[in-house]
C-alpha cells in the first residue's frame, strides 16, 4: 500500500517535471513527432509491403529470383564485411562502390570544368552558339556506352576510357543548362554591370556566375544523375574493381542475391550523389532564384 | 544658364528587317547643375529612349550629349541610374548592393574603411541602415527603391538618371518616398533627369517639365519651368493655385494637344 503510494507519488512529479519542461524542448519534440509520422512512416509502411509481397511471390518452388530473407542470408558476409581484400576483384562492397565512386568523381570533374566553360562561351557569343549548338544537339543523343569503343580505341586503356565515358555522359546537360542560364541573365543586370564598368573577371564573378547559378546546378544535378547511370554500364564492359563489374561477375557465376545487393546500393549512393548536389545548389543559389 | 548637361540634336532611329522607325527626332535640352528637371509623355513616345541615351545605354543615331564638357560615349558611374524595378542584385544583401557601387567608383580614391564609411552614409541617407543584411527579396517594394536610390547616390554621379523611379510603389510609399527624395535634394543638390508619368510628381519634384509629343518621331514639346519656392510641402501646395495652374498646364499638354493622336492610334 505504501509503496503504491509512492509510486503514483513519484509518477506525479514525473508528470510535473514533464510539465515544467522549457516550451522549447516541447516544441521540437511535437515536431520530431509529427516529422516521424508523416515524413518516415509512409515509406516505411510501403517498403514493408512491398518486402512481403516479394517474399511471397518469390518463396514458391521454382521461383526464379530469391526472396529478401535469402538475399540476406546469401549476401550477409558481404553486409558485414565491407572492406574485405583478398587481392584481385575480390573485394568488399565499399571498396567496389569507391572504384566506382572516384571514376565518377574524375570524370564528372572534368565535365563540370569544361561544361561551364562551354556554357559560357556558347551563352555569351552569339556566333559561338551558332557554330556549336547543332554539333552540341547532336553529340548528346550518343548513348554514352557508344563512346567506350571509341575512347579505348583512343586511350588503349580501360581506366581512362571510363572517365571519358563519364565526362562525355555529363557534359551535354552542363554546357546546355550553363549556357541558357548565361542567356537568360536579366538586361537589369548587364545594364548594372555596364554602368559600374565591371571589367571581363568582375562581370563574371559577380554578376554572371551567381545569376546563371541555379540554371548551373540544375545542369549538375542531371550530369550527376547521368554519369553514375554510366558508370554502371561502362564497367560491366570494361572489369576491374567496380561496382558494375561486380554485378556483371555477379551474374557469370549465377550469384543472384548479391546483384540485388548491389543494385540496392547503387540506388543508394545514386540517390545520395543526387541529394548532395542538390544541396550544394541550395547553399550556393541560396537568394538567387528570387528576386 | 550653365550648361552642365546639354542634349544636342539626338535623333533616334531603329532599323528592323530593312524597315526603319524613327523614334525620337532632333530632342534638343540644356540642363544646369543641380536642376531637378522630369520628362512626361504618353508611354511609348521615347522618353525612356532619351534617359537612355544620356546613360549611354543607347547611342544616339545622330547628334551628342555632353556632360560637363565631355561627350557621353558609354556607360559610366558618372551617370548612375534608378530603374523602376530596382534592379537589385538578388544575391547579394543591402549593404552589398551598395558597397558594389562604392568599392567599383572609389578603389582608388578612397581606403577600405572610408568606403565602408562611405556605404554606410549613403544607406542611413534613405533609411535603410536596419535592414543592411537582408537579401532583397526580404524587403518591401519601397525599401528595394531606397537602396536602388543609395545605390546610385553613392557613385556621386554627375547626373543621376531615375527612370520611373516610383512607378511601381503604391500611392502612400510613392508620396513617402518623393518627400526623401526632396530632403535629399535639398542637402546634395544632384543634377537629376527623371522620366515619370505622374503629372503631380513631375510639379512637385521638378525644377523644370519636359514635355514630350508623341511618337513615331518624338521631340520635346513644350518645357515648363515650376517656379514654386523650396521646400515643398505636398499639403501647402494642394491649394497653392500656381501648383494648380502648372498641373493643369501639364495635364491640357497630355489630354488636349497630345490626347487625339494616343485615340487615333488606339
Amino acid at each position: 500500500m505504501n509503496a503504491e503510494v509512492k509510486k503514483l507519488h513519484s509518477a506525479a512529479q514525473a508528470v510535473a517535471k514533464a510539465q515544467v519542461k522549457p516550451p522549447v524542448m516541447a516544441k521540437l519534440l511535437k515536431n520530431a513527432r509529427r516529422f516521424v509520422l508523416q515524413q518516415c512512416l509512409p515509406p516505411v509502411v510501403i517498403g514493408a509491403l512491398l518486402l512481403l509481397v516479394w517474399q511471397l511471390v518469390c518463396s514458391g518452388k521454382g521461383a526464379a529470383l530469391p526472396p529478401p530473407t535469402q538475399v540476406i542470408s546469401d549476401t550477409w558476409e558481404l553486409i558485414v564485411d565491407p572492406f574485405y581484400d583478398n587481392g584481385g576483384n575480390d573485394k568488399g562492397m565499399a571498396w567496389q562502390l569507391l572504384a566506382s565512386l572516384s571514376r565518377v568523381a574524375y570524370g564528372y570533374a572534368l565535365a563540370v570544368v569544361v561544361g561551364i566553360s562551354l556554357g559560357v562561351l556558347v551563352g555569351q557569343s552569339t556566333w559561338a552558339m551558332r557554330g556549336l549548338d547543332p554539333l552540341f544537339q547532336i553529340l548528346r543523343t550518343v548513348p554514352p556506352l557508344a563512346w567506350l569503343p571509341l575512347s579505348l580505341a583512343g586511350f588503349k586503356d580501360s581506366y581512362p576510357s571510363a572517365i571519358f565515358v563519364i565526362f562525355i555522359t555529363a557534359i551535354w546537360p552542363i554546357i546546355i543548362n550553363t549556357s541558357v542560364g548565361v542567356r537568360n541573365i536579366p538586361e537589369d543586370y548587364r545594364n548594372v554591370a555596364k554602368v559600374l564598368r565591371l571589367n571581363g573577371v568582375e562581370y563574371f564573378s559577380k554578376i554572371m556566375l551567381p545569376a546563371a547559378a541555379p540554371y548551373i546546378f540544375s545542369g549538375l544535378r542531371i550530369g550527376v544523375g547521368l554519369s553514375w547511370l554510366a558508370i554502371i554500364a561502362a564497367e560491366m564492359l570494361i572489369g576491374g574493381v567496380g561496382i558494375g563489374f561486380f554485378i556483371w561477375d555477379a551474374w557469370n557465376a549465377s550469384r543472384i542475391s548479391d546483384i540485388i545487393l548491389a543494385l540496392t546500393y547503387v540506388g543508394i549512393v545514386g540517390f545520395c550523389l543526387d541529394r548532395l548536389v542538390a544541396m550544394v545548389g541550395r547553399l550556393v543559389t541560396r537568394g538567387t532564384s528570387q528576386s | 544658364m550653365s550648361h552642365y548637361l546639354s542634349i544636342e540634336n539626338v535623333d533616334k532611329h531603329f532599323e528592323r528587317d530593312g524597315v526603319t522607325s524613327q523614334v525620337l527626332r532632333g530632342i534638343n535640352l540644356n540642363v544646369a547643375r543641380g536642376e531637378y528637371i522630369s520628362i512626361i509623355g504618353h508611354s511609348g513616345c521615347g522618353k525612356s529612349t532619351v534617359l537612355n541615351i544620356v546613360a549611354g545605354l543607347i547611342e544616339s543615331s545622330n547628334g551628342a550629349v555632353i556632360l560637363d564638357g565631355k561627350e557621353v560615349r558609354q556607360p559610366g558611374p558618372d551617370r548612375s541610374l534608378v530603374f523602376q524595378n530596382h534592379s537589385l542584385l538578388p544575391w547579394l544583401t543591402v549593404y552589398e548592393n551598395v558597397a558594389l557601387g562604392v568599392d567599383k567608383v572609389f578603389k582608388h580614391s578612397k581606403s577600405k574603411s572610408e568606403r565602408h564609411a562611405w556605404t554606410l552614409h549613403n544607406l542611413e541617407m534613405v533609411n535603410m541602415t536596419h535592414a543592411l543584411h537582408k537579401r532583397p527579396s526580404e524587403i518591401s517594394g519601397g525599401m528595394k527603391q531606397r537602396v536602388g536610390i543609395a545605390r546610385a547616390l553613392a557613385m556621386q554621379p554627375k547626373v543621376l538618371l531615375l527612370d520611373e523611379p516610383f512607378g511601381a510603389l503604391d500611392a502612400l510609399t510613392r508620396a513617402h518616398l518623393q518627400d526623401e527624395v526632396m530632403r535629399i535634394q535639398s542637402e546634395l543638390h544632384n543634377t537629376v533627369m527623371m522620366i515619370t508619368h505622374d503629372v503631380d510628381e513631375a510639379v512637385l519634384l521638378s525644377d523644370r517639365i519636359v514635355m514630350m509629343t508623341n511618337g513615331p518621331a518624338a521631340t520635346i514639346g513644350e518645357i515648363l519651368t515650376i517656379d514654386l519656392p523650396r521646400p515643398r510641402s505636398r499639403l501647402a501646395l494642394a491649394d497653392d493655385p500656381r501648383y494648380n495652374q502648372y498641373r493643369l498646364a501639364v495635364l491640357s499638354f497630355l489630354y488636349e494637344k497630345q490626347g487625339k493622336v494616343v485615340e487615333a492610334v488606339a
